[in-house]
């Protein structure tokens, strides 16, 4: 990706739970390398996601979910995407997503799972080497 | 394929989004876009939110929208948060109390970061307003940064600034006397449910007593009388009041002619802002990185001065 522009992040809390220290420490650090980061705050819908990240043009969605709803969240999150024929942006997840559930959620196309003990820097790399390197200027 | 511009104009909002990306990076295709939007753009009444940091912009805003809604408005906003002077780096957060409002296909939000910019908005703000506008969207609502005193930007934006306060900033009231208070149509005081908030009105109140109609130079056309309004929010009140007020302020800058006038003073400056960048890079091209470092050095060493270096760069691209 062309440095000279920020990349633009979507950190969302999708689910009922509460619990974003680890989405905005996470959003701090992107913040801290260069990234825009637009923050939606707690208990989002798939819905609100999707259109959010529509309408920032975000580069890559970061979802945070520690209430076990993943397996019923993420794939919604991923078939609305693809109605709305957005398929050049980076998804990944982080937060409580046991090791058994991992493939099935990378198989929904949800590039990185990151659990606890993460390093800021390995998640801040992670979406410097995946997010698509023609975003701006490629067509819509 | 149809082209980026008739999807934007056919209501599309990823082609608007793309846009918008496209003229916040000041890439050269925006500029051949927005000479064509230009010309379907200036439909939308542009109003400005702007006030000291935590005093309620963003969810003004919001039930702003709300209430815009149920009056069958298709409503832009545009939220600029702060990049830091560091990193470059950006929380966009205006969005957090906006998000009840994502899913509704009649409203467009796009939160931006100022990337150096200091007046409370980023220097492509006005462009990107122009692409909401010839897609369709009115009113389109910007929201600043939060301000202190000076950040008054906005008013070369908007046709219509907000300045919202909370109460309990007593001496901030004295303190906005000077730039922001200039610069507001509509005084917002939220946060109603607070206590205070009635001095906070009577204060506002006596201070615009003093020169009720400040911003009339031209007396022959009608005054404003700048309204002091208290909403709370939380519980729904006011927010109706602040919408009436916007609108009777488009339909009094429209009969007094003041649209037209505030149109012209805005496109005078965007030129002037154009020409100013133009320059610079012209100027910028012609000096290199050594030869920058060489003139740096010599005067920190006091063996030549700012004043001549300059004359002499500037000589370059033909300015005495």
């Amino acid at each position: 990706m062309d440095e000279t522009r920020p990349i633009r992040v979507l950190v969302a809390k999708p689910g009922l739970d509460g619990h974003d220290r680890g989405a905005k420490v996470i959003a701090r650090a992107l913040r801290d390398a260069g990234m825009e980061v637009i923050y939606t705050g707690i208990r989002q819908t798939p819905e609100m996601i999707v259109e959010a990240a529509i309408q920032e043009d975000v580069d890559a969605i970061l979802m945070s979910i520690l209430s076990g709803a993943h397996m019923a969240i993420f794939p919604r999150v991923m078939a609305l995407l693809k109605e709305n024929s957005v398929d050049d942006v980076l998804v990944a997840a982080g937060g409580i997503l046991p090791d058994e559930d991992v493939p099935a959620i990378k198989a929904l196309g949800i590039k990185g799972c990151f659990g606890p003990g993460t390093s800021t820097d390995e998640i801040i790399n992670f979406v410097r080497a995946n997010i698509q390197a023609d975003r701006l200027t490629a067509d819509v | 394929m149809q082209n980026l511009v008739e999807r934007l104009l056919d209501g599309d909002r990823r082609a608007l989004a793309r846009m918008v990306t496209l003229i916040e990076n000041d890439m050269p295709v925006a500029r051949r876009y927005l000479a064509e939007l230009h010309a379907r753009a200036g439909n939308a009444q542009i109003v400005g939110v702007t006030g000291a940091p935590g005093a309620g912009k963003s969810t003004l805003v919001t039930h702003l929208v709300r209430e815009l809604r149920h009056r069958e408005r298709k409503v832009g906003v545009v939220a600029v948060d702060p990049s830091s002077p560091f990193t470059g780096g950006a929380i966009l957060g205006d969005r957090i109390r906006m998000m009840e409002l994502a899913g509704d296909p009649n409203v467009f939000i796009r939160s931006m970061a100022s990337r150096g910019s200091v007046g409370g908005l980023s220097a492509s703000t006005r462009d990107v307003v122009r692409a909401m506008d010839a897609a369709g969207y009115n009113p389109i609502i910007i929201e600043t940064v939060g301000t202190g005193q000076a950040e008054v930007e906005v008013m070369r934006a908007a046709q219509t600034v907000l300045v919202v306060t909370a109460p309990g900033m007593g001496d901030e009231v004295q303190a906005i006397k000077a730039g922001i208070l200039e610069i507001a149509d509509i005084f917002v005081v939220s946060k109603a449910d607070k206590p205070g908030a009635d001095q906070t009105v009577a204060e506002l109140a006596m201070l615009l007593s003093l020169d009720p109609t400040r911003r009339q130079r031209d007396k022959t056309t009608p005054a404003w009388r700048i309204p002091v309004l208290k909403t709370a929010a939380i519980k729904d009140q006011g927010i109706r009041h602040v919408v009436d007020a916007i609108q009777e302020h488009y339909a009094y800058l429209v009969e007094s002619g003041m649209l037209s006038q505030r149109a012209q003073r805005q496109v005078r400056s965007e030129v002037q802002a154009l020409l100013s960048h133009a320059l610079m890079n012209a100027l910028q091209q012609t000096i290199t990185e050594d030869e920058w470092r060489t003139l740096i050095d010599d005067i920190t060493a006091r063996e030549r001065d700012p004043y001549s270096v300059a004359s002499q760069l500037q000589e370059r691209i033909g300015l005495k």
